[in-house]
């Protein structure tokens, strides 16, 4: 009952994650400017940690963990950059 | 694909409240940022997902798999620590940019400069004021 209860949880929350997901990326496709397509990055590869995250306590494993780490590092490496060529027109100077 | 870990009551109980609160928050901001017109006002919502829907998410994995172990398994603080050491420091840079591009474009709708919109204010005022 409780595990039936708590499925039905996490692939709701999944479903929900994937709208959000799918708001971004309208968002990144959309976006009148650069600078909405980069905020619609930061925030999909913000929802995409989320569910992998929740993927991770689907099945009970700590792979999805590390996996989560390396995106939200990916996401700050690649906002920061994108920020930066937005103001300078170079990343590195 | 459903399935689950074999949880006691009130674990299920909390892990499934907050797996499903922070993914709610974080549609939320999702949906903010798909409906608000200006980019000053869009790059508010994610901020939504990244501070209270990580929260959410990260304590539900906490009690998880410290339950599943039996243990204290305490990982998932790397991720809310560097969630929320890096979120303001991305949004303000990319706030910066923004202003920068727009002023220098000279478009309309950029929040203006506190010092410069205080100096025209005393001359308007004040116009005998040096």
């Amino acid at each position: 009952m409780s595990t039936l209860f708590l499925a039905l949880a996490i692939t709701a929350a999944q479903i929900l994650l994937a709208f959000a997901m799918g708001c971004a990326a309208f968002r990144i496709l959309r976006g009148p400017r650069a600078q909405d397509r980069v905020l619609g990055m930061d925030a999909l590869y913000l929802a995409g940690m989320l569910l992998l995250l929740t993927y991770g306590i689907q099945t009970g494993r700590t792979l999805f963990f590390e996996g989560a780490l390396v995106i939200g590092l990916l996401g700050f490496a690649g906002t920061v950059a994108l920020a930066k060529f937005l103001m300078r027109g170079e990343v590195i100077e | 694909m459903i399935q689950a870990p074999d949880l006691p009551l009130w674990a299920a109980i909390a892990v499934g409240f907050l797996v499903l609160l922070g993914a709610s928050i974080t549609l939320i901001g999702a949906l903010g940022l798909l409906r608000l017109r200006n980019f000053y006002e869009r790059i508010h919502p994610p901020t939504l997902g990244s501070t209270l829907g990580t929260g959410c998410i990260l304590i539900a994995s906490m009690i998880c798999f410290s339950t599943l172990h039996s243990r204290p398994m305490v990982h998932e603080v790397l991720i809310a620590i560097f969630v929320t050491l890096t979120t303001p420091i991305t949004l303000m840079l990319l706030a910066r940019a923004a202003l920068y591009r727009d002023r220098s474009e000279g478009s309309a709708g950029v929040p203006q400069d506190l010092e410069s919109v205080s100096a025209s204010d005393i001359q308007q005022f004040a116009p005998d004021q040096p």
